[in-house]
């Protein structure tokens, strides 16, 4: 007799990958971390109303307890060297979702003499999330995205970068 | 006071570092000499007829036909609630003219901004570096004459039309 047959109720059967993707994509702490007023909508999707923390992304207030960043308003070059600072600080696996059209490519400022046109020429964007702002709702759904992207990785693969590779694709 | 009235009043008392006065344009202003100008705007501030406690605005301007780059600084005076404004003239090959810092703390951070964009160096000031572009940037992007770099640290400062 399996123990799924005598005890139906109590058990459910999975991959251990989807398991661990499950538990990954159900905490996705993301860094407290705002460049412009992109941030003050972040802050409405981390509020009561839009409610990030039902998904299970919580703010750290440091990269190295950090699962994702939320690159929120313009990046200057200035900013730019430090954006990668911290993107370097913070522990694999990590992702980052672009938030509005500065950081997707520059938006407004695009042609301006300080800002860096697209957060993806400096570190690699999982999640570009069009709008300027964007609503609490197109983050959200940018989260969504995110973490479907999470449950499609294979982390057990026999294959020496496949965590990498998973999160390339 | 009318900014006439003030311009006399500082006609006056400085003479040859008073160089011009305009009454017609929209906010009337006094161009001053950069040598002079610590001196001239100490006396705006404390003389009681002046009394200009605030300055509200500066700001720098690139005049590259005329070879020259103006300094302006817009003052108000909350006692008698009356404005002028002083511009001063440095020569763009060689920009520099004393801080304000000591009469107004407002300037610190004003100047540092024109120093930064302008190159406007002002001497006496306590604290001058950059102040929006990366401390190692060359140039200053507000002159007229000044080219975006490729690059910065790697990273391209070019990108292609999306609409193309």
């Amino acid at each position: 007799m399996s123990l799924i047959n005598s005890a139906p109720d109590m058990v459910i059967t999975t991959k251990v990958d989807e398991l661990l993707n499950w538990t990954r994509k159900s905490s996705v702490w993301y860094m407290l971390f705002g460049l412009a007023c992109c941030a003050i909508e972040m802050m409405q999707t981390g509020g009561p109303r839009a409610d990030l923390e039902r998904f299970g992304a919580v703010p750290r207030a440091t990269p190295r307890q950090s699962d994702m960043m939320i690159i929120a308003g313009t990046l200057t070059l200035k900013m730019a060297l430090r954006t990668k600072v911290l993107y370097d600080q913070m522990p694999d696996p990590k992702y980052v979702i672009s938030m509005g059209s500065c950081s997707n490519c520059g938006g407004l400022f695009q042609l301006a003499y300080s800002v860096c046109d697209g957060v993806d020429k400096v570190i690699p964007v999982d999640v570009y999330v069009p709008g300027c702002p964007p609503r609490p709702e197109a983050l959200t759904e940018g989260l969504l995205k995110l973490q479907e992207k999470m449950m499609q990785e294979r982390w057990l693969v026999k294959k020496a970068s496949a965590g990498a590779e998973a999160q390339a694709a | 006071m009318t900014p006439a009235e003030v311009h006399q009043t500082a006609q006056e008392r400085f003479g040859e570092a008073i160089e011009s006065f305009n009454e017609k344009a929209l906010d009337p202003f006094i161009v001053v000499k950069p040598t002079a100008v610590v001196e001239v705007c100490r006396f705006l501030k404390e003389e009681p007829t002046c009394a200009f406690d605030c300055l509200s605005n500066m700001s720098g301007v690139d005049y590259l036909k005329e070879n020259k780059i103006q300094v302006v600084l817009h003052l108000y005076s909350y006692l008698h609630r009356h404005d002028i404004v002083v511009k001063v003239d440095v020569p763009r090959d060689n920009p520099t003219m004393p801080s304000v810092e000591g009469l107004w703390k407002a300037a610190n951070w004003q100047e540092r901004e024109i120093y930064d964009l302008l190159g406007v160096v002002f001497t006496d000031h306590p604290d001058l570096r950059r102040l929006l572009m990366p401390e190692d940037w060359i140039g200053h992007p507000l002159r007229k004459d000044f080219v975006e770099p490729e690059e910065y640290h790697g990273i391209s400062t070019r990108r292609e039309s999306l609409l193309k």
